[in-house]
């Protein structure tokens, strides 16, 4: 059955990657966004784009019905649905059957079989693919589990059966732990997957993420694109993806791939899989997990072979064979990808909301960026926090490692903190160069570097402001920071974390490549001085020279937030200068807001309770995480003003605490 | 296209290398007065920050939005007059200038407490008067951030300043006009961070926004000593006239701050409530730097001021692409008339490469018509002699042509500027429009020399007259009489030079401050902006001035 026009059922980069192909090929495409992405860049790139809900994902995204029916209303007769969401959801595969369109993916058997891991693994394991030893049986109590985990020792890993993503699993160490591990894990799993059921393994120690790219066509066909290696991961979600493995040698590939071949056979598998094994440092190999999709990190495994990956799921949709045989399949040289997310490496992870302000891609040959995210856009609370993928080739692994670590300097993201200076220091770091790096890297074997701003880091941003000024009036350039007298400076406060450097800026003498400001950091009334040169300020860009040294500082102003990028280091400063100061005699304001934007789940008090300083109040979930609101002030609740289950905004007033003595 | 002029100055010569040193070491003389206050006012840093108090230049440092332009005025007033020597209690108790706030150009006036506690003296008064006459002609918003200890008891007898006595009355002009300015539209905005007793207490309650500090501001008629002195009452500063008190029972202000930040920060609020300021005409467009440098300008006048200056080498680095549409040069080369362009604006330039003569007096007064007619303004590169004087010029009506000018400058509508090169003598001085004539801003170099004659010439004019004295008396002089005239004539001369020189001048504010050569361009640029901007600043006809009822 030929399609000619395919819906993508699916939002950010990954939309944005298939609409490319799609209509590469001449395919007519259609995108589907929620009320959060209206004005989203895979809505502008696709030919036509359909509203299917608000920014919930179950009632947009993971809606089948919103889905189809938007695929019925412009005829579209093939859905692709990228990876997430539906991708894996057994019951869109048939209900895309039953409304007569094509699923761009295996059939709903596959599916349904890979994304239990109980299942799953009960069919390799007769398959004769490798498997961790561990408990995948009917009985779910908890005693049962409880007994096979004793059985099998520790330390043991309980994983949802349905699960994904690291939730609804967890890493036991002792006996002790295992019936609230259990309790716990189950209860996740039974709230982000509607089942419960679980799986218990041995853990394997350090061992590495290698997984096998697979591909199936309707003619029987299974091959294998090689392995990619994903040991580098935060909370068991990755983050630098590569192909090939350095741990993986031809040996090994061939066995790894006949063991992916298998799995996927074992299924009749049809399109793009990926089977995930676990490698330890012995070489022994432990079947994972296979993902039922085009996955994130594809694009490595297309630099290395050169293939489009969506374009044969696509003509295997088709009904087309496979392109090559598995003796055609070569690998040239070594492509590695990072994850570019919208978090905070330094404040464990937390993930970050706000406007992206600035967004500027790198150039090179060699360098990918697949992304969905533009100027202005939006980063919410609702969907993944992953903003970009970066991805370089070169010629050997070293040489892919020195192009990322450029193009991720290069890039430029101002407005929301993200992970790229980790990113950056992991393509520095020498473990990592060594082709070392374990599952444990990140969390064990990896020190981010202090990112406290020095004084020069300060007097960019201080300039950023001062030029920012400048422009404001619209004065000419010979009018910036003028003085027709004696002394007069400015100054600018600014805030970065607890740390408030009160800084004095004053235009001096012209140097040989510009006018040089002096910027003078109070501190206990001593003044530390540093002068810069700048030789251009325009276009969110500062060009000085410091200390002998030409730089270029990417800066953007958001209200009073004060963004800079050195290259190795993106920053936020707040400019405090004008800030209200605190009424003269509270301890703290009393007025509780929502850090981010989230859903409140539990509120704890009620209006006119008494609290002590520090009390917990509510708690408000945003972005899978728990952020507890506590109390800044003891005295009296004066004002409740959300309640359980209200959605609330960055920064919304929650509740008001009137201090002791002022109620 | 218009005219480019061709400089003949050579920047690498060793005139310009003498000229350039010269210039430079008295930018570098008056920059230091202006360091000596600065230097006082840090002295009292650790006092203020005992009191939780910023500094004057601290709390200015907040109010300017960061990156924009500061033009100071009359910065050395009162320089080495009455107990300063060096600059170290100059400026007039007042940092005062033109500069943005909230994206607004605004007059801002920081009284300076950390000199001599802010008190009011008659360089102060003089300074706040003038200021006021700039609100009035600018119609700029005046952002004040008061503390001032009220008159300064130390200087209030005649012994101490001859002008003591009319100070008095003098100085309640202020609050009469700023009554004035409240109800022609032009608002002002201020801050009393602190001590406001009396006259003090007027500037701050006379004023449309009132933002007071919580606990500094001290407002009141009279403070605990005189209260204590006039009824035997004894109550503390805090009861009498703190924040708290006027916020919340007199009614004395509206806003009520933290702290000094906090002050400065309500006050840019309340500026930002203002009207955007108005949009001129060439705002926007691209500006074509001079052909020269204007840095070039420290190079061209000389110590010997008996040597010429071709003005024209000035306009060079002053106007746009240097270009200069020069008016009748054919006739009196001697003035010097024509059509330029400074910052994207049009206007008409007068200056002198000599003394002028009638026809030169002449050419003026047509140019400036013509000017007139267009609304062009004028700016005025002072450096003349005087008029010329002699029979020949005599007999060609020099007293009427002179006289003509005078008039035609005083009474042309446009904004004039007036920059004091070199040599301002005479009724030249009046007018190549200085401050008597009232030209909306002056500004002087270093080299400007302001006197109704030069000593040289006032020593043979004594000479002259006493000789021409003795003649007709009969007298026949002895030595000793040649010697005492000679005597006072060269005192007469040493005289002449100490009051005409242009800090001594300043001091006393006949202009609106020295500036370094190399700023011309950007100061005359920046204050016929003001001054064109007045022009679309409507005026309010309100009968009255702002009350708080």
């Amino acid at each position: 059955m030929a399609f000619r026009k395919i819906l993508i059922a699916n939002r950010g980069e990954i939309a944005s990657r298939v609409i490319k192909t799609a209509r590469a090929l001449g395919y007519r495409t259609v995108a589907v966004y929620s009320s959060a992405d209206a004005g989203a860049p895979h809505v502008q790139l696709a030919d036509q784009a359909v509203h299917i809900g608000p920014p919930a994902p179950a009632q947009s995204y993971l809606s089948i019905d919103a889905v189809v029916a938007a695929a019925r209303a412009t005829e579209a007769d093939a859905i692709h649905p990228g990876y997430g969401f539906l991708s894996e959801n057994a019951g869109f595969a048939r209900a895309c059957a039953d409304a007569g369109i094509v699923f761009i993916g295996p059939t709903a058997e596959a599916i349904e079989l890979m994304g239990s891991k109980r299942a799953s693994k009960l069919a390799m394991i007769e398959a004769g693919v490798p498997c961790v030893p561990g408990y995948q049986g009917d009985a779910q109590d908890v005693d049962s589990l409880v007994a096979a985990g004793i059985e099998i020792g520790f330390p043991l890993m309980v994983k949802a059966s349905a699960g994904g993503g690291g939730r609804g699993m967890r890493l036991v160490s002792s006996a002790d732990d295992l019936p609230d591990a259990l309790r716990g894990a189950a209860a996740e799993a039974k709230n982000a997957f509607g089942s419960g059921e679980l799986i218990v393994e041995r853990a394997l120690v350090r061992p590495r993420h290698v997984e096998v790219q697979v591909f199936g066509d309707t003619h029987g066909n299974v091959i294998h694109l090689g392995e990619r290696d994903c040991s580098v991961q935060r909370r068991h979600q990755k983050v630098v993806e590569e192909s090939p493995s350095p741990a993986v040698d031809e040996a090994l590939r061939d066995k790894m791939g006949a063991a992916a071949v298998n799995a996927a056979r074992a299924c009749d598998y049809v399109g793009a899989g990926t089977v995930e094994f676990l490698l330890d440092a012995a070489g022994e190999f432990y079947f994972l997990e296979m993902n039922t999709r085009l996955q994130v990190e594809h694009p490595v495994t297309e630099l290395v072979t050169g293939y489009d990956l969506v374009a044969w799921q696509i003509q295997v949709a088709q009904g087309e064979p496979l392109p090559v045989a598995q003796e055609q399949v070569t690998l040239s040289g070594h492509a590695i990808e990072v994850r570019l997310y919208a978090e905070d490496p330094a404040q464990d992870y937390m993930p970050q909301t706000g406007t992206v302000v600035r967004w500027q891609l790198p150039e090179g040959a060699d360098v990918r960026v697949d992304h969905g995210v533009a100027e202005g856009f939006s980063v919410g609370a609702h969907y993944d926090a992953m903003l970009a993928k970066v991805v370089a080739h070169g010629r050997t692994r070293d040489d892919a490692r020195r192009k990322l670590g450029a193009a991720l300097r290069d890039l430029t993201l101002l407005g929301l903190t993200s992970n790229k200076a980790l990113l950056i220091q992991i393509c520095d770091d020498e473990a990592f160069a060594a082709g070392g790096a374990t599952t444990a890297f990140l969390a064990e074997d990896f020190q981010l570097r202090d990112a406290t701003p020095k004084l020069r880091d300060r007097a960019f941003a201080a300039l950023a402001v001062f030029f920012e000024g400048a422009r404001e009036v619209a004065e000419d350039d010979d009018f910036i920071g003028w003085r027709s007298g004696g002394p007069v400076w400015v100054t600018i406060k600014l805030r970065s974390g607890d740390d408030v450097a009160v800084l004095q800026v004053t235009a001096a003498e012209r140097g040989p490549h510009g006018r040089c400001y002096v910027v003078a950091l109070e501190r206990d009334d001593e003044l530390e001085r540093t002068t810069v040169e700048v030789v251009r300020a325009d276009a969110g860009e500062l060009l000085v020279v410091d200390d002998g040294i030409r730089r270029r500082v990417r800066y953007a102003i958001d209200g009073d937030a004060v963004w800079t990028d050195d290259g190795d280091v993106t920053r936020c400063f707040d400019n405090i200068t004008h800030w209200p100061a605190r009424s003269a005699d509270a301890a703290g304001s009393g007025k509780l807001k929502a850090p981010l934007d989230g859903t409140v789940t539990n509120v704890l008090v009620e209006q006119g309770q008494t609290v002590a300083d520090g009390q917990l109040v509510m708690i408000v979930e945003a972005m899978k995480m728990e952020h507890r609101i506590e109390a800044d002030v003891a005295g009296t609740v004066t004002q409740l003003l959300v309640a359980q289950g209200d959605q609330v905004k960055t920064r919304q007033l929650l509740a008001d605490i009137a201090a002791e003595g002022e109620a | 296209m218009s005219q480019v002029i061709e400089s003949r100055i050579d920047t690498a010569g060793e005139e310009f290398a003498a000229n350039k040193a010269y210039m430079e070491a008295y930018v570098a003389k008056i920059r230091a007065a202006e360091s000596k206050q600065l230097e006082t006012e840090l002295g009292y840093r650790p006092r203020a920050r005992k009191k939780g108090k910023l500094l004057p230049r601290e709390r200015l440092s907040l109010l300017l939005d960061p990156g924009t332009p500061f033009f100071e005025l009359s910065s050395i007033a009162g320089y080495a007059m009455f107990d300063d020597s060096d600059g170290r209690f100059s400026g007039g108790k007042l940092i005062a200038g033109i500069g943005y706030v909230a994206r607004r150009r605004v007059l801002v006036i920081v009284w300076n407490y950390a000199i001599k506690g802010g008190t009011i003296d008659s360089v102060n008064v003089q300074k706040m008067l003038r200021l006021q006459e700039i609100a009035f002609r600018t119609r700029l918003p005046v952002v004040s951030l008061h503390e001032s200890g009220g008159g300064n008891l130390a200087k209030a007898s005649e012994a101490m300043d001859p002008w003591a006595a009319r100070l008095f009355v003098e100085g309640g002009k202020i609050y009469g006009q700023q009554a004035e300015l409240s109800a022609l539209g032009i608002p002002q905005v201020t801050v009393s961070h602190g001590n406001a007793t009396a006259g003090g207490a007027y500037q701050v309650a006379l004023s449309d926004y009132i933002v007071l500090v919580r606990g500094q501001t001290q407002l009141f008629l009279a403070g605990p000593p005189l209260l204590k002195a006039g009824t035997g009452e004894e109550a503390t500063a805090e009861e009498l006239g703190g924040a708290e008190m006027h916020a919340t029972v007199s009614g004395t202000g509206e806003y009520l701050a933290e702290d000094d930040a906090d002050a400065v920060r309500i006050a840019r609020d309340i500026v930002g409530q203002l009207p955007a300021d108005p949009v001129l005409p060439h705002q926007g467009r691209a500006i074509e730097p001079p052909k020269y440098h204007p840095d070039e300008l420290i190079g061209l006048f000389p110590e010997n001021r008996r040597k010429p200056v071709m003005m024209q080498e000035i306009i060079a680095r002053i106007v746009d692409g240097s270009r200069f549409d020069e008016f009748n040069p054919m006739v009196d080369v001697g003035t010097v008339c024509g059509v330029a362009a400074i910052g994207g604006k049009q206007v008409g330039i007068i200056s002198n490469n000599g003394p002028i003569t009638p026809s030169g007096a002449n050419k003026a007064s047509h140019f400036i018509q013509l000017c007139d007619q267009k609304s062009t303004p004028l700016v005025f590169l002072q450096n003349t002699t005087g008029f010329l004087v002699g029979t020949e010029v005599e007999r060609a009506g020099q007293v009427k042509h002179s006289a003509k000018l005078i008039q035609q400058v005083a009474n042309t509508k446009g904004p004039k500027v007036t920059v004091l090169v070199g040599n301002a003598y005479g009724a030249g001085n009046y007018a190549m429009a200085s401050r008597a004539l009232k030209p909306q801003f002056v500004v002087s170099w270093p080299s400007a020399r302001q006197a109704l004659m030069g000593g040289a010439q006032a020593r043979q004019v004594m000479k002259i007259v006493t000789e021409t004295k003795w003649a007709r008396k009969g007298i026949e002089p002895d030595e000793k009489m040649r010697a005492g005239l000679s005597g006072q004539s060269q005192m007469i001369e040493m005289g002449l030079e100490v009051i005409s020189e242009s800090m001594f001048c300043s001091a006393r504010m006949m202009d609106d401050g020295i500036i370094d050569p190399r700023d011309t361009r950007r100061v005359v640029s920046f204050l016929l902006d003001v001054s064109l901007e007045a022009r679309r600043r409507e005026p309010q006809q309100l009968s009255y001035g702002v009350q708080r009822l």
